[in-house]
């Protein structure tokens, strides 16, 4: 347990010693989203009978900033290791595949947390929001955060230079993300989209936690709540398989 | 501990990576408690045995054991038993000397360790810079901190992959005396180098690696005693001229020093005595004996790769 705990704390501290580019930069720029998106939608927009669009955007906005911090946690303390050749402590140490996996992905899901939380709590200055189940929003942050740990870590391990990575992000993460109705609710999609939105796993995490707000969602949080778990278990299964044997770690 | 138990044993293990064979049916069983040296030119095959004895590589055929744990079914107690001091400058940027240290030592489980690691701090003069970001640190003082970081568990076994490579004479003598230090109580120490003298003075036993095959295996007084050439005197003259008598012994005439194959101390006698009999004065005199160096170059170069 103690290996598994210092490398958690390594993690942990290696974004806490650089919290203002880890945590502050991608707080200000997702509130810099709902400033834009405020001005410029709020008066034309109703997406939920009695909620404002500004009121229904934050909770899409705090998971994309958990989502997008999650997997950037992981897959850059991944390739930055791998690259700076440190990744070596830890693969000449006793510290199991699955001791590894749960110390990335854990600290994957503070960080996620602490940037959507900041975001959450600003919000709250400005404007009110029902949080009316807030364990299921809890629920599918957590697990969110994970999914997104776990592809972070499967990102990192996968890439051998820093631009395979930002494609991983930005040709995978980002559209999922984008398309996933962080913006918008999939109703207003045309029928086409709205079934393409539903091979989206982010849509599942989204709704789900947005469904913690207002107790009203695109889909029933159970089926969500399943298939995000599935997700998680497909998603988790895989790295851990990449961590035993060693694939681009152990030669 | 069985008293026979290899410290490191290795088991016809070989790597391939495609057609190219990095190393073919190594057998070595290195003993508890030895200063060992693995040597062999660039590219010989040392770091990938290294490697898999540490579990960074995976063997395509073939067992290695540390302690006798198996590297691949007994990962954790395998490694738990090695401290492996990597070639390469590594180092990980967000952290102090010391928080390196103590993360080091908890991946091997260790909590509250911080006796031994202010120990290590002093032992290998860290201690001023213990609190200095890695990213600070000069080339020397970074490998420094990899050995420390290799002895926070207090492995029985050492690896050492070119301790010694560009680093300055007096951290070079500092690290060996630590870890001579280490090998008097019990740590079994492997080292690769390409400074042979280091390997001379220091190793018990040495292997010779080319092309990813052992080709010579025994105590380093062993190999050099083996070299059936190699003795021979130096000589400056006063008149520069060899006596006839002598020519035959002639190796070489570099720079005004005649220098004379001997087979024996008895064959400096009748040198000399030659010499006497033409009046010749010796200005300088150096018996050469054959040291690793020469092993080294003699094996090389006789052990050519078999014709395809």
């Amino acid at each position: 347990m103690t290996g598994f705990l210092t490398l958690l704390y390594k993690e942990l501290l290696r974004f806490w010693k650089v919290g203002f580019q880890t945590i502050i930069a991608p707080m200000v720029s997702t509130l810099l989203y709902l400033l834009i998106f405020f001005h410029v939608l709020e008066v034309h927009t109703q997406v939920y009978p009695g909620v404002a669009y500004t009121t229904f955007l934050i909770p899409g906005l705090v998971m994309m900033a958990v989502i997008q911090n999650a997997f950037a946690n992981s897959s850059s303390s991944m390739i930055q290791s791998k690259i700076s050749g440190n990744i070596v402590f830890v693969l000449l140490s006793p510290l199991s595949y699955r001791a590894i996996f749960f110390a990335y992905i854990l600290a994957s899901i503070v960080r996620g947390l602490l940037v959507g939380l900041g975001v959450y709590l600003v919000t709250l200055i400005f404007f009110d929001i029902p949080l009316l189940l807030p364990l299921w929003a809890l629920l599918f942050v957590v697990l969110g955060s994970a999914i997104l740990g776990a592809l972070g870590l499967i990102a990192g391990i996968w890439a051998d230079k820093f631009d395979q990575l930002a494609a991983f992000q930005n040709f995978i993460i980002l559209p999922f993300t984008f398309l996933s109705g962080v913006f918008y609710t999939i109703h207003s999609l045309p029928i086409g989209w709205q079934y393409l939105s539903h091979l989206n796993p982010f849509f599942y995490m989204i709704d789900g936690f947005r469904y913690g707000f207002f107790g009203v969602s695109d889909i029933s949080p159970y089926i969500s709540l399943m298939i995000v778990a599935i997700c998680l278990m497909v998603i988790s299964l895989l790295a851990i398989r990449m961590l035993k044997i060693g694939y681009k770690l152990r030669y | 501990m069985h008293p026979m138990l290899p410290a490191i044993e290795v088991k016809q293990v070989s790597k391939c990576y495609g057609s190219l064979c990095a190393l073919t049916d190594i057998d070595l069983d290195i003993h508890a408690g030895e200063f060992f040296a693995l040597l062999g030119p660039n590219g010989a095959g040392k770091t990938t045995l290294i490697s898999i004895i540490a579990g960074l590589s995976h063997a395509n055929s073939g067992s290695v054991r540390v302690m006798g744990h198996d590297v691949t079914t007994q990962y954790q107690q395998a490694r738990r038993n090695l401290g492996v001091v990597p070639q390469e400058l590594v180092f990980d940027p967000f952290f102090t000397v010391r928080e390196t240290l103590f993360i080091q030592s908890g991946y091997y489980g260790i909590k509250g360790n911080a006796d031994w690691i202010d120990e290590i701090i002093e032992r290998l003069d860290l201690a001023d810079k213990a609190n200095v970001n890695m990213r600070a640190l000069s080339g020397g003082m970074k490998r420094r901190v990899l050995v420390a970081q290799a002895l926070v568990h207090k492995p029985p076994v050492i690896i050492l992959d070119e301790p010694t490579a560009g680093v300055d004479v007096e951290l070079r003598q500092t690290l060996w005396n630590f870890i001579q230090q280490l090998n008097q109580d019990g740590h079994t120490i492997v080292l690769t180098t390409h400074y042979l003298e280091e390997a001379e003075t220091l190793c018990h036993r040495v292997a010779m690696l080319k092309a990813g095959k052992i080709i010579a295996l025994d105590s380093t007084q062993n190999l050099i005693g083996k070299m059936t050439s190699g003795n021979s005197l130096k000589l400056r003259l006063l008149p520069d001229t060899l006596p006839p008598v002598l020519q035959a012994l002639q190796i070489s005439h570099h720079n005004g020093m005649y220098e004379l194959k001997i087979e024996n101390y008895a064959h400096v006698e009748f040198i000399l005595a030659s010499l006497r009999s033409e009046n010749n004065q010796i200005l300088e005199m150096h018996l050469q004996q054959p040291d690793l160096e020469d092993v080294f170059v003699n094996l090389m170069r006789n052990h050519r790769k078999p014709a395809k």
